[in-house]
């Protein structure tokens, strides 16, 4: 866990400067490798895997519907950012993979993403497929028991973006003003 | 119970009268909820305190929801972690203490309503000296939280 947290801290931190750097650089550090292969379910409850992003810049946050501030907070600024980007955002896959798939169902996280853009499609899965796919991302992310027996969960809050073969891009971190975030899309869906 | 509640109502009715030398009492001002998506199973509570002498805010109950507890958030390092404060917290004499987005909250756990702006949450304080209060807090839509520190750029 330590190391998930270290990887996802560096990711949010090193990256997030949102410094011009157009050209990849690709080759010159050896560099963790975000993203991979995942087993989820839709809000359907069909399969999906990480091929059913590929050919499109993926927007990605991982969060739970429990969460009573930061994951509302993101999904609603992720609706106004898309609703900002106008057609561009046709361009991106916008996805919320829930890392509570005890509680959420896909028809919990059916309900939870209808009150925001439409665009936004829920993954879940079994705890094993969630920690799996969340391992993948490189997203830290603990079960913290509470009181009452029931359990809330800490997780790394930043939404990840990456191109359309699936390479991480830059992590838009939580609070990024609208502006600057908007732009982070549009680069991504123009990209 | 009832005509100390009374009278403190009034204390709070009266608006920015100077605490005087009235028993422990504690301001409650600013309060709201934040609006929360339909099928959220939790939700956030925010307001100011000001206790006359010092004091702990110990519980916090609505009938709102299943249970209702006293939370601090944290964010280092781009983890969000959140934290039932067994003990309360401390409201120190004559100091405003803040409950806000990003920090400390109210947490409305299993709401029974839908948390739509535009309505109430009542919200039942237990203090450890000042007499408990019930106080509704209106529903608003949080603002984005990039509006709210406006540091960047
Ligand atoms: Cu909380």
């Amino acid at each position: 866990m330590r190391v998930l947290a270290w990887a996802a801290m560096a990711a949010a931190l090193g990256v997030s400067a949102c410094g011009p750097s157009p050209q990849k650089a690709e080759t010159t550090q050896p560099t963790v490798r975000i993203g991979g292969p995942f087993q989820l379910v839709d809000t359907a409850g069909r399969p999906v895997t990480e091929k059913a992003l590929l050919g499109k810049p993926t927007v990605i946050f991982f969060g739970f519907t429990y969460c009573p501030e930061v994951c509302p907070t993101t999904m609603a600024e992720l609706t106004n950012w898309l609703k900002a980007l106008g057609p561009d955002a046709d361009r991106l896959n916008v996805v919320f993979v829930s890392l509570d798939p005890e509680r959420d169902t896909p028809a919990q996280l059916k309900t939870y993403l209808s009150n925001f853009d439409p665009r936004i499609q829920g993954f879940t899965g079994t705890p094993e497929t969630v920690a799996a796919a969340a391992k993948a991302y490189r997203v830290y992310y603990a079960k913290v028991p509470t009181d009452d027996g029931g359990y809330t969960i800490d997780h790394s809050s930043a939404v990840y973006l990456f191109d359309k073969n699936g390479g991480f891009v830059e992590p838009i971190g939580y609070g990024t003003p609208a502006e600057r975030a908007i732009g982070q899309l549009r680069r991504l869906a123009r990209g | 119970m009832k005509p100390l509640f009374a009278v403190f109502a009034l204390t709070l009715a009266a608006g920015c009268a100077p605490a005087t030398q009235a028993p422990a009492a504690v301001a409650v001002t600013g309060a709201w909820c934040r609006a929360a998506p339909v099928g959220a199973l939790a939700g956030g509570c925010y307001l100011t305190l000001t206790a006359s002498a010092d004091d702990r805010l110990v519980s916090v109950a609505t009938p709102a929801a299943k249970r209702a507890e006293i939370h601090s958030m944290d964010m280092t390092g781009g983890v969000m972690r959140m934290r039932q404060l067994k003990d309360g917290l401390a409201l120190p004499a004559g100091k405003a203490v803040t409950l806000k987005p990003g920090a400390e909250h109210l947490m409305i756990i299993g709401p029974k309503q839908v948390l739509a702006a535009g309505g109430a949450v009542p919200l039942t304080l237990t203090f450890k000296k000042a007499p408990p209060q019930t106080i509704s807090a209106p529903i608003r839509d949080a603002a984005a939280p990039a509006m709210q520190h406006h540091g960047g750029h």
